[in-house]
């Protein structure tokens, strides 16, 4: 197959800019290939996350053409290559070097959401009974592979940097997972209006458009919690009944 | 002198897959200063790639199963070189280390009665493996993960080991350096338990991504640990073979275990040629009591595919060596043939299979519910690793403990599907346990500065031949010998011809040079890896040499069959006074009459 061009961006968070690397290409080929063969032929130094290369845990992340995709998951015989395909490194997170960004602000925000929290077990051995009805719900949204796209393409994170207000996509869809989890007993419904910023999510889908397990985060996660909110802190008719009871 | 920080713990993990994260929990939970170390971020070791599922006799699909059966099933597929108390433990725990996923927020598929539902696989002669669909290895790590974030413990990810620190014989610690900077960390530990999974990328086919490149095996090999069974590398049979960019990522079992079969070229099922003589009663001996088996009915066999994976690996590879392989050299693996039997096949295999309906659709644009996939075998795991204690998990060196893929004894010669990940619960746990006993027991060494000065200085020396020998080309190189020359079949002249080639690698690897600066730099990373994938090899094709006979993973062409006398010795790998490798044959403990009887029941 023919040579192609890839305008990759190298620097680290004091600058930096975007430089071409021109290589052969095979069939079959995903984009993360040809960044490791241009690591291999012309620039041992450039900076790359992998790990298994099969799409399933999220790590090569990155933005091709502007669209933030798994590297290892993009073919290019989806990408136009008569032009320089350009990549580049999320751009919500501070940058580390070349295509590898700071993402640990995720693992920080993960440790405030309360934890899983079961009920007592259903039987004797200390086991729960689930239908599988019931569980499918959480499975779907288990099914993430943290790759952060979702966090990278959040206009409430992306445009307007609100890190101390917001948690994200991902971490709705965490909550969600333990929320809708039938032997949770945890409540994480007023920690997500208060301190997670439920409310700044205003439903755009873009997280939805972007994920590579195609988890309906806006649909099946984020709107649900998003009723669950309202229905507990501001039915009318609940906060009547809250005033004369007082519970 | 270059810099480093110096931090302190009781109890050092060494990776961040299912084994470092159990391990960790447990530690944290007796009290103990827990850190881990993990190469990648957490959340991204290889046991997210893990998709059939964990084995684990709860009798919930049927109540025929138990400890014991499990038991015999391990020691048969191992050819019964397995340390049996550590097949004993796993079999009897792995039942309660499964069911405290849930507690932890894991989720299950379901019985009708809303149980753990269980699957069939290879070499389990009942349905064991608790599963989610194809993904049960990133349900078990994230679970872990989600679960340790909250126990306290000092989690440093992207942080890898350069070596262990010793002191007056016992574990001391371990230097690490961190890839975002390449900044040395020194761990001051007590005990130090080592869970950095496997060795893949020694070899050119691999499900392995860059991290596999046997660490724990290296470093406990030059602490003074033996290696046990380090001849037994498992070669998945399904691995994805096209386009050539995915070749060797892998091919769920769990493909076979829903009714998938082999064909080759000809549409023939060529797994009903080749059934050895000791699983014959177990096997199907026809097409129709196979598909019977996989859709649950009790009274049927489990079908040919579903073999030991040695055994269906060496079958493919015979299949296209003889010429019946497809046309990109593997053979054919079909489900989509299961329309001819269960109304909504498509929806049924989506369901079932969601990852490989995705990976075969977007790597190799092939719909894996209307047509066949092309499979051949691919490096997958390493049965051998660091001999330990069966009950401790605590290696020679006092301190310093082995869990999950590096540790080695459980699996003997070849590894069930499904014992993984089990495995890695089972003695994750343990190893936790009694590190975090031995830490409480024992005042911390004194930090060893020399060692730690020189190793710094050794680490930084790529650094000062920047025109010298590029690492990745002496990795590529490794990778081919060690593919070609002490791959799936194997001959005594082309071992030693392996051992030459090694020799060379490493006077070379002592000349390797990097450019630019130590921040996230792949190519220095590389060169640093290199002495641990060239120490696994050379022990690799020494036990191979060592063992004249074939057995489970471990095929010698020129000793095609088994021998009686073979049967009674592992083979052990020391680092001699000299420094050379040491290769000794290590006599078979004693089993129980108990589970002798057992093992004969079951057979």
């Amino acid at each position: 197959m023919a040579d192609a061009t890839f305008r990759i961006w190298r620097g680290d968070k004091s600058g930096g800019g975007y430089k071409d690397y021109t290589t052969q290409t095979s069939e079959g080929m995903v984009v993360l290939d040809a960044v490791h063969q241009i690591q291999a032929e012309s620039a041992p130094d450039l900076a790359v996350r992998w790990n298994c290369k099969a799409g399933k845990c999220g790590s090569c992340s990155a933005e091709i053409n502007g669209m933030p995709r798994l590297m290892c998951m993009t073919r290019l015989n989806t990408l136009d290559l008569s032009q320089a395909v350009t990549v580049q490194p999320m751009k919500t997170f501070p940058k580390i070097r070349d295509l590898v960004t700071d993402v640990s602000w995720n693992y920080k925000v993960k440790t405030k959401i309360a934890r899983f929290a079961p009920r007592k077990p259903d039987a004797a051995d200390g086991t729960w009974r689930m239908n599988q009805a019931d569980v499918d719900r959480p499975q779907e949204f288990r099914k993430c592979i943290e790759c952060y796209l979702c966090q990278n393409v959040c206009h409430v994170l992306r445009d307007h940097q609100m890190f101390d207000d917001f948690i994200g996509p991902r971490f709705l869809v965490y909550a969600a997972n333990m929320e809708m989890n039938p032997i949770d007993s945890g409540d994480r419904l007023g920690a997500l209006k208060d301190q997670f910023g439920i409310g700044l999510c205003n439903i755009t889908k873009c997280c939805t458009k972007v994920c590579p397990e195609e988890i309906k985060i806006t649909d099946n996660a984020i709107i649900p919690l998003k009723e669950r909110v309202v229905d507990e802190y501001f039915d009318p008719v609940r906060k009547l009944f809250k005033m004369f009871t007082g519970k | 002198m270059a810099q480093y920080d110096v931090l302190e713990h009781d109890v050092l993990v060494i990776g961040a897959g299912g084994a470092g994260l159990r391990a960790a929990v447990e530690a944290s939970a007796a009290g103990v200063k827990v850190g881990v170390i993990s190469k990648s971020l957490l959340g991204k070791a290889h046991t997210v790639m893990a998709e059939g599922g964990v084995a684990a006799a709860m009798a919930n699909v049927d109540d025929r199963d138990s400890w014991r059966v499990h038991f015999a099933d391990t020691m048969r597929g191992g050819q019964y070189l397995n340390q049996w108390r550590m097949a004993e433990l796993h079999a009897k725990e792995a039942p309660a280390r499964v069911r405290e996923l849930e507690a932890w927020g894991a989720l299950f598929d379901r019985t009708r009665d809303g149980r753990i539902l269980q699957r069939n696989f290879g070499g389990h002669r009942y349905p064991r493996l608790a599963h989610v669909g194809d993904r049960t290895g990133l349900e078990i790590i994230r679970t872990l993960q989600d679960h340790g974030i909250h126990q306290g413990i000092d989690f440093q990810m992207e942080t890898t080991v350069v070596t262990l620190l010793k002191e007056g014989g016992r574990i001391a610690g371990a230097l690490c350096y961190d890839r975002e900077r390449g900044r040395f960390k020194v761990f001051h530990a007590k005990a130090v338990v080592l869970a950095t999974g496997g060795i893949g990328r020694a070899f050119k086919i691999t499900s392995n991504s860059w991290e596999y490149t046997g660490d724990g095996h290296s470093l406990a090999y030059h602490a003074g640990a033996s290696l046990i069974d380090m001849e037994f590398v498992q070669f998945h049979p399904t691995g994805m073979v096209w386009p050539p960019s995915v070749r060797g990522i892998l091919v769920t079992e769990g493909v076979r275990g829903e009714g998938g079969v082999l064909r080759n070229k000809e549409g023939k099922r060529f797994m009903f040629d080749d059934i050895p003589e000791n699983y014959r009663t177990q096997t199907a001996d026809n097409p129709e009591e196979g598909w019977r088996y996989t859709q649950g009915d009790k009274s049927a066999r489990r079908p040919p595919e579903l073999l030991t994976r040695d055994h269906v690996a060496r079958c493919i590879q015979r299949e296209v060596r003889e010429g019946r392989g497809s046309p990109h050299g593997g053979v054919y693996l079909d489900i989509a043939w299961i329309k001819e039997k269960l109304p909504h096949a498509a929806e049924h295999i989506k369901k079932k299979l969601p990852s490989m309906y995705h990976q075969f659709k977007q790597l190799g644009d092939i719909d894996i519910t209307s047509e066949p996939m092309e499979v051949g075998p691919t490096t997958h795991y390493m049965m051998g690793g660091v001999y330990v204690d069966p009950d401790t998990q605590m290696s020679e060196v006092p301190g310093l403990f082995a869990a999950g893929e590096c540790g080695g004894g459980l699996h003997g010669a070849n590894r069930l599907g499904g014992n993984s990940l089990s495995d890695l619960l089972v003695f994750g746990k343990l190893s936790g346990e009694h590190a975090a006993r031995y830490a409480k027991a024992n005042k911390a060494p004194s930090l060893p500065k020399a060692q730690v000065e020189e190793a710094t200085r050794q680490a930084l020396l790529p650094f000062e031949r920047p025109s010298g020998v590029n690492p990745f080309q002496i990795q590529h190189e490794l990778q081919d010998t060690m593919q070609n020359l002490v791959g799936i079949v194997r001959l005594e002249h082309e071992m030693i011809q392996a051992l030459d080639k090694l020799k060379e690698y490493v006077r070379r690897a002592a000349e390797v040079g990097v450019s630019g600066n130590r921040d996230f730099n792949s190519g220095w990373h590389a060169a640093l890896d290199l002495p641990n994938m060239l120490t696994v090899s050379e022990a690799i094709a020494r036990a191979g040499i060592e063992r004249k006979e074939s057995r489970g993973a471990h095929f010698r062409d020129d000793y095609p069959d088994k021998s009686a006398e073979y049967g009674q010795f592992n083979i052990m790998i020391k680092k001699a006074a000299d420094g050379g490798m040491q290769v000794i044959r290590q006599p078979l403990k004693p089993m129980p009459g108990e589970l002798k009887q057992i093992i004969e029941e079951m057979k």
